[in-house]
């Protein structure tokens, strides 16, 4: 009994150093990673603000200028702003329709080639990894890459950002369809296949019931992804809201309400699509589980 | 059976398929509907008179071969070899390509299929193999053109002051004041060394271990800075520009993701009572998302002039919207219980929230940090599009000179493959960081 009692306190000793040398082994090292991390950024920032046109500190009292100068302008011509509306209402239809087509393009492929490249589920199984690296290959092409190309031979205009978005959206999506297709029950497809049915039939009546509600909430998220694209692809040329504002912009001072205009119509449009949508998506994934 | 039919589930289900047949008629009427209304709203008939299968010609042949230019000046008898027409990239006369042969006044140029150009000193000489010789003079102002027997249709195009000649093998073209012939090569030209470096020609097995080319510099040392200074490629400011894309990305995310952190502590239901600092909290998340990014980087390249800062604080301020959404959403789905147990050791609440709370949410936060990160790669191209910077300012310029389409292909490549090795560095450490959890798909 004495030899444990004398031994206890010194057990206890060495547990608590090297529980302690632990400790400071663990701080030593995310200290380590948060110093480089830090060493990274700010002298990654410290070389881009090199890059830049213009510095930080000179250029952060003059980051509301032109908001305050757009407000103001708005202001002063108010009375012209219905009008401006409803001027540059049919160039929001526009985003609008491009952003909608190119969803529902970009979700129809997207939806076929997840469906291809799910293993259980496609058409051509020795062919999985093809459709999955065309997926690949869709989702990394950046938007405007495709649009600046296609407006060359294609002429400005929506086309060819209806086009890019798809494309882009096709990759991407497809890629969330596929995790989603692989937690479908697989056994209507059995039913189905036992009563002979095409590989269409068998997707169209047993698996697309199933994923339906996911299909459509990720489609609803893609749809504000792709206004927001389709107003930018808009500014380097490609039709809609985003070329009025660019127009607007490049007449300068004094004529900055129309800009105001489109800023606001912009605004508007992304909250309202942004709210409904999350309010069905919220429907669509928790009716689902009741 | 009249009794079943008017049993109350029997009714029910009768107008539920009812419906069901209804919707599954309606979507894709409505859907057809509405293409028939984008149809004429997008005006694709219209189409095809604006698209141009010329430009579509240009852009895919000039991404894979490219031209050389062979001049003779008629007034001077001067002859240029150009690469592309560029006036700064000549052959020097006394490093000629071994497919122009000048002795005197005459000049052979070799084109491809046997086909072959002659230019004498009073006439241009085109030689087409099995057929014959097209000959061009210029007696008395006017030209005279020798056609052949058996010279197939639309080969030669001649008016009284210009001759054009184009074959599968290349093309010729004769004006009062020049002779200028085409020929066309496969591949990207000058990629790794322009006309003026010593070292283009070589191999790199000649280059790396052959005898010293150049007698100022080291053949490993001066290759690679002919490389880097290559001035139609540009390698230097690609790289650079590059770096710029995938900066402006890092900055951008995680500045967003500093900023939005503390913010969603005030956001959050279970850490800020009080309602009305969690409701203007939200309501900047929805502002700055709702304002969207083309319209922050035009109000920030107000300010801060075009460049990759400007870029990077775009991608932040976009962001900080969206993290502080989804960080307040992560905070509000803690688990109580190890916060009870640091409290219950009389922590103050700073420490409550560092030993508490940070540890529970951080793989959370981290993998959709890396995710959002991956995704601005791509973001930061089309942001340095519109500010001016970075890799997208490069790919709009070299797509607005409508000709340069060997670089924008090269810089479409370089894109791909940034985003390519983003989306697995990103997708290989958001695996580690949550280890065995789920991949959270948004």
């Amino acid at each position: 009994m004495a030899d444990a009692a004398s031994q206890t306190p010194d057990r206890i000793g060495t547990l608590q150093q090297s529980y302690l040398a632990h400790v400071r082994q663990k701080r030593l090292y995310s200290g380590l990673m948060l110093a480089v991390f830090v060493l990274l950024y700010v002298g990654g920032f410290g070389i881009a603000e090199s890059r830049n046109a213009g510095g930080f500190l000179d250029g952060l009292h003059r980051v509301f200028d032109f908001p305050s100068e757009v407000v103001s302008e708005a202001a002063e011509k108010a009375a012209n702003l219905p009008g401006h509306l409803v001027t540059y209402f049919p160039a929001l239809l526009e985003t609008l329709n491009i952003a909608a087509v190119s969803t529902i393009l970009g979700v129809i492929v997207g939806a076929l080639l997840s469906l291809l490249s799910t293993r259980g589920l496609a058409r051509f199984p020795r062919f999985i990894w093809l459709f999955r690296r065309l997926m690949d290959t869709m989702r990394a092409f950046p938007e405007i890459v495709v649009a600046l190309v296609l407006i060359f031979i294609l002429g400005g205009g929506p086309v060819p950002a209806m086009i890019a978005i798809a494309i882009h959206t096709a990759g991407a999506i497809g890629k969330l369809y596929s995790e989603v297709n692989e937690n479908a029950d697989l056994k209507p497809v059995e039913g189905l296949a036992s009563v002979g049915a095409t590989w269409m039939q068998k997707m169209w009546f047993g698996v697309i019931p199933q994923v339906a509600p996911n299909y459509l909430s990720y489609a609803l998220l893609r749809f504000e992804i792709n206004i927001r694209a389709s107003a930018i692809l808009g500014f380097v040329g490609a039709g809609g809201i985003g070329y009025e504002l660019r127009n607007a912009m490049s007449w300068g001072k004094g004529r900055f309400d129309q800009a105001a205009a489109i800023f606001i119509l912009l605004f508007l449009t992304i909250v309202v699509v942004d709210h409904f949508s999350s309010v069905y998506r919220d429907r669509l994934t928790n009716g689902r589980n009741a | 059976m009249s009794d079943t039919a008017a049993h109350p589930i029997s009714g029910e289900v009768t107008r539920d398929f009812g419906r069901k047949r209804r919707v599954a008629l309606a979507v894709p009427v409505l859907l057809l509907a509405y293409f028939v209304y984008v149809f004429f709203a997008f005006d694709i008939p219209g189409l095809a008179q604006r698209a141009s299968m010329e430009n579509a010609r240009v852009l895919v042949s000039d991404a894979y071969s490219y031209k050389t230019h062979v001049t003779r000046n008629n007034r001077s008898g001067e002859l240029t070899v150009a690469v592309e027409g560029k006036r700064n990239h000549i052959y020097a006369p006394d490093r000629m390509p071994a497919w122009i042969t000048a002795s005197g006044e005459t000049t052979e140029i070799a084109l491809r299929h046997g086909h072959r150009v002659t230019y004498a000193p009073d006439a241009v000489i085109y030689h087409y193999p099995t057929i014959g010789d097209i000959r061009i003079t210029n007696p008395d102002g006017t030209f005279l053109t020798e056609i052949p027997e058996g010279l197939p249709d639309g080969i030669v195009n001649a008016t009284g002051a210009r001759v054009s000649i184009g074959t599968n093998a290349g093309r010729l073209a004769v004006t009062r004041s020049k002779a200028e012939t085409f020929r066309y090569f496969n591949g990207w030209e000058l990629f790794f060394f322009t006309l003026d470096s010593p070292y283009r020609g070589h191999s790199a097995f000649e280059i790396l271990f052959g005898p010293q080319i150049d007698v100022a510099r080291g053949n490993w040392a001066g290759a690679a800075q002919d490389f880097w200074g290559n001035t139609l490629w540009r390698h230097k400011d690609v790289a650079w520009a590059m770096f710029e894309t995938i900066l402006m990305a890092f900055l951008g995310t995680f500045g967003a993701a500093m900023v939005a952190l503390p913010l969603a502590f005030l956001a959050a239901r279970n850490f800020t009572p009080l309602m009305s600092v969690r409701f203007a909290a939200r309501r900047v998340f929805d502002f700055v998302r709702g304002v969207d990014a083309l319209i922050w980087t035009i109000v920030l390249a107000r300010a801060f002039g075009p460049g990759p800062m400007t870029g990077a604080l775009a991608i932040l301020v976009t962001d900080t919207g969206s993290f502080g959404k989804i960080f307040s959403e992560a905070l509000e789905n803690v688990d109580d219980k190890q916060i009870e147990g640091i409290r219950s050791t009389g922590a103050r609440p700073m420490q409550r929230y560092r030993f508490g709370v940070i540890p529970q949410v951080t793989p959370v936060l981290l993998s959709q940090i890396l995710y959002f990160f991956e995704s601005n790669a791509r973001s930061a191209t089309v942001i340095g599009a519109i500010t001016g910077g970075g890799i997208g300012l490069m790919l709009t310029q070299a797509i607005n000179t409508q000709q340069d389409w060997e670089q924008v292909t090269w810089y479409i490549v370089l894109i791909l493959i940034m985003v390519v090795v983003m989306d697995t560095l990103s997708g290989w450490l958001r695996a580690k960081v949550i280890k065995g959890g789920e991949d959270p798909l948004l």
